[in-house]
């Protein structure tokens, strides 16, 4: 592994300044399970490491407003069995769950979830051809082996899938990201955070070089709401998803009040089905409309050679996870 | 400028440092450069070697060792963070009164081939064990071990020492008990 200096924080001033100070390319460091592997691949190089570890932000709290503001430093183990998560986001915890394993849970942080890197083995591959590790270079998985790869907000560019299950669920809830930098504190939705790869594949997320996410805050919880997340993967745990379904709806009367839908393993970051879940409110909870919004949320899909088989994977996996929302709803 | 006042600064570590941390309970030193990960250091630099390498990128679990008590992957650790913290190795798992009870469930039941897995397959277990916000039944554990790759397929054997551990340690959740 290339040599790095390496600082550990004490506060959220110092780990910006730490940041900024030098012009050396810097990289923050939470539960590592990101950043060493791809530093031990050479994806990454950064000549500083700053430790974020000993922050204060590894709080859970409800706010006054109802939401839920998570700390930055939460592990994804802590996070996915917080009483106020497993009671009112029982989606979150869910995703949390499915994805890695104990230990890697245990590792890892809810913002560097959030910044994980795609797992496209020609992105972790230096001698392959790639846009987003090495801008302009071309990429090897669009006539490669693209099993993995993505349907959804694909270019010509780059075609890699956002790894993430936490941030399918995050994108089904409704969250907030607060970020600081040397120009202070701001928010942004996290819809908008992560980017479209376009013809910038490299530039991945709304964040500035030498900010830092602070808090994760989800808006406030589906009321009546029944949730499930769906993960379909090549073996049953410990695998990244091929395809995956987020659901949150509320049912009154058979009739479908509000519903959000997010997929993930089929897009290039978190995708929220937005038109999907506006033709199911007001519909019959029933599997017509489920089928409806399926064909709605996968109309823009995009197969290569290897990966068409997701195509009918993510519609069985909208069409189940809105099946067992439902009835979660039904029953709660 | 619109910037921020910043009272301190950090102080960055460019070559090598002094890490203290403990390790099976006793207190070590290292003098290591910030790129060293836990699992080299254990093994090059205290001659800890009961840790394996499999995979040294979080994909298999040889590599499992407990830092205060969680189980995680040494691999994807760097030494430097592990100031001040209690690391237990499988060295460490065994104590006076004799084998761990995950350790002698493993004999027993003859959970291993090569035994390449096996340090990392007993750190989870015994990390898992303690921790009641994982199930009992077997899929719960299946599922909470799955970090742990055995590349000889003993994972019916190694279920099977687990769950017989659970009824030998004082301390873990018996089978069926709800929290
Ligand atoms: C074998 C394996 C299997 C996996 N399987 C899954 C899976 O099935 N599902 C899944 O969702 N994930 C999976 N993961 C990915 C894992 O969830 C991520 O690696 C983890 O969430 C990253 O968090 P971290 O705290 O370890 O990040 P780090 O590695 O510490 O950091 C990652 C990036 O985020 C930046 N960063 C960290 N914190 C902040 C902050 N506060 N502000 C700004 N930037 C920050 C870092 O600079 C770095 O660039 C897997 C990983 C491995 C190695
Ligand atoms: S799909 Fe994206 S990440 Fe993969 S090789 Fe192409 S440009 Fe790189
Ligand atoms: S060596 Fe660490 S997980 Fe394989
Ligand atoms: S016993 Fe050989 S790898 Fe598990």
């Amino acid at each position: 592994m290339r040599s790095f200096a390496f600082s550990a924080a004490e506060n959220v001033d110092q780990a910006i300044i730490a940041c900024e100070s030098n012009n050396a390319e810097a990289s923050y460091i939470a539960g590592g399970t990101t950043l060493i592997d791809l530093v031990k691949l050479d994806v990454m190089r950064p000549e500083r490491v700053i430790d974020l570890n000993r922050l204060p932000l590894k709080e859970v709290e409800r706010l006054d407003d109802g939401r839920l503001r998570i700390g930055a430093l939460v592990s994804n183990t802590d996070l996915a069995h917080h009483p106020l998560v497993t009671e009112h986001y029982p989606l979150l915890s869910q995703a949390l769950l499915a994805g890695a394993s104990t230990q890697l849970r245990n590792m890892a942080t809810t913002a560097g979830n959030i910044m994980q890197r795609t797992r496209c083995p020609y992105f972790r591959d230096v001698a392959a051809a790639c846009n987003k590790r090495d801008p302009g270079s071309g990429c090897d998985a669009l006539g490669g082996i693209n099993r993995m790869h993505a349907l959804l907000g694909t270019s010509e560019h780059c075609i890699a899938t956002h790894p993430s299950d936490m941030c399918v669920a995050m994108a089904a809830l409704g969250a907030t990201l607060t970020l600081e930098g040397p120009n202070g504190i701001r928010e942004i939705a996290f819809g908008d955070f992560h980017r479209l790869p376009m013809d910038r594949p490299d530039l991945e997320h709304e964040l500035e070089p030498n900010e830092l996410i602070t808090h994760i805050t989800l808006d406030t919880p589906v009321v009546g709401g029944g949730s499930h997340y769906l993960k379909l993967r090549d073996r049953a745990s410990y695998e990244f998803a091929l395809a995956s379904a987020a659901v949150v709806v509320a049912v009154e009367d058979g009739v479908i009040r509000d519903a959000r839908l997010a997929l993930g393993g089929v897009a290039t970051k978190p995708w929220q089905a937005m038109e999907a879940e506006q033709a199911l409110t007001g519909q019959p909870a029933k599997t017509e409309s489920f089928e409806k919004a399926a064909e709605i949320a996968l109309a823009d899909a995009l197969p290569r050679e290897h990966n068409a088989f997701k195509v009918p994977l993510a519609r069985q996996a909208i069409l189940r996870a809105l099946e067992k929302a439902t009835q979660a709803a039904m029953n709660s | 400028m619109n910037m921020k006042e910043y009272s301190t600064q950090t102080k960055a570590v460019e070559t090598e440092t002094t890490v203290t941390l403990t390790v099976n309970g006793e207190p070590r030193q290292l003098r290591i450069p910030p790129n060293v990960v836990l699992l080299d250091a254990l093994r090059d630099r205290l001659g800890l070697t009961g840790t394996k390498k499999g995979c040294d990128h979080g994909q298999c679990g040889a590599c499992t060792v407990h830092i205060d008590g969680q189980a995680i992957n040494s691999c994807l650790t760097l030494a430097v963070m592990c100031e001040g913290r209690e690391v237990t190795t499988i060295e460490g798992l065994a104590s006076d009164a004799g084998l761990h009870p995950v350790q002698q469930a493993f004999l027993e039941n003859d959970a291993y081939q090569c035994g390449f897995c096996t340090p990392g397959q007993m750190m989870s277990a015994s990390a898992m064990l303690e921790d009641e916000r994982i199930g009992t039944d077997d899929a719960a554990v299946r599922e909470a071990m799955s970090g742990n790759i055995c590349r000889c397929g003993a994972y019916k054997n190694i279920l099977a020492a687990i769950q017989t551990a659970r009824g030998q340690m004082p301390t873990a959740r018996k089978e069926g008990e709800v929290s």
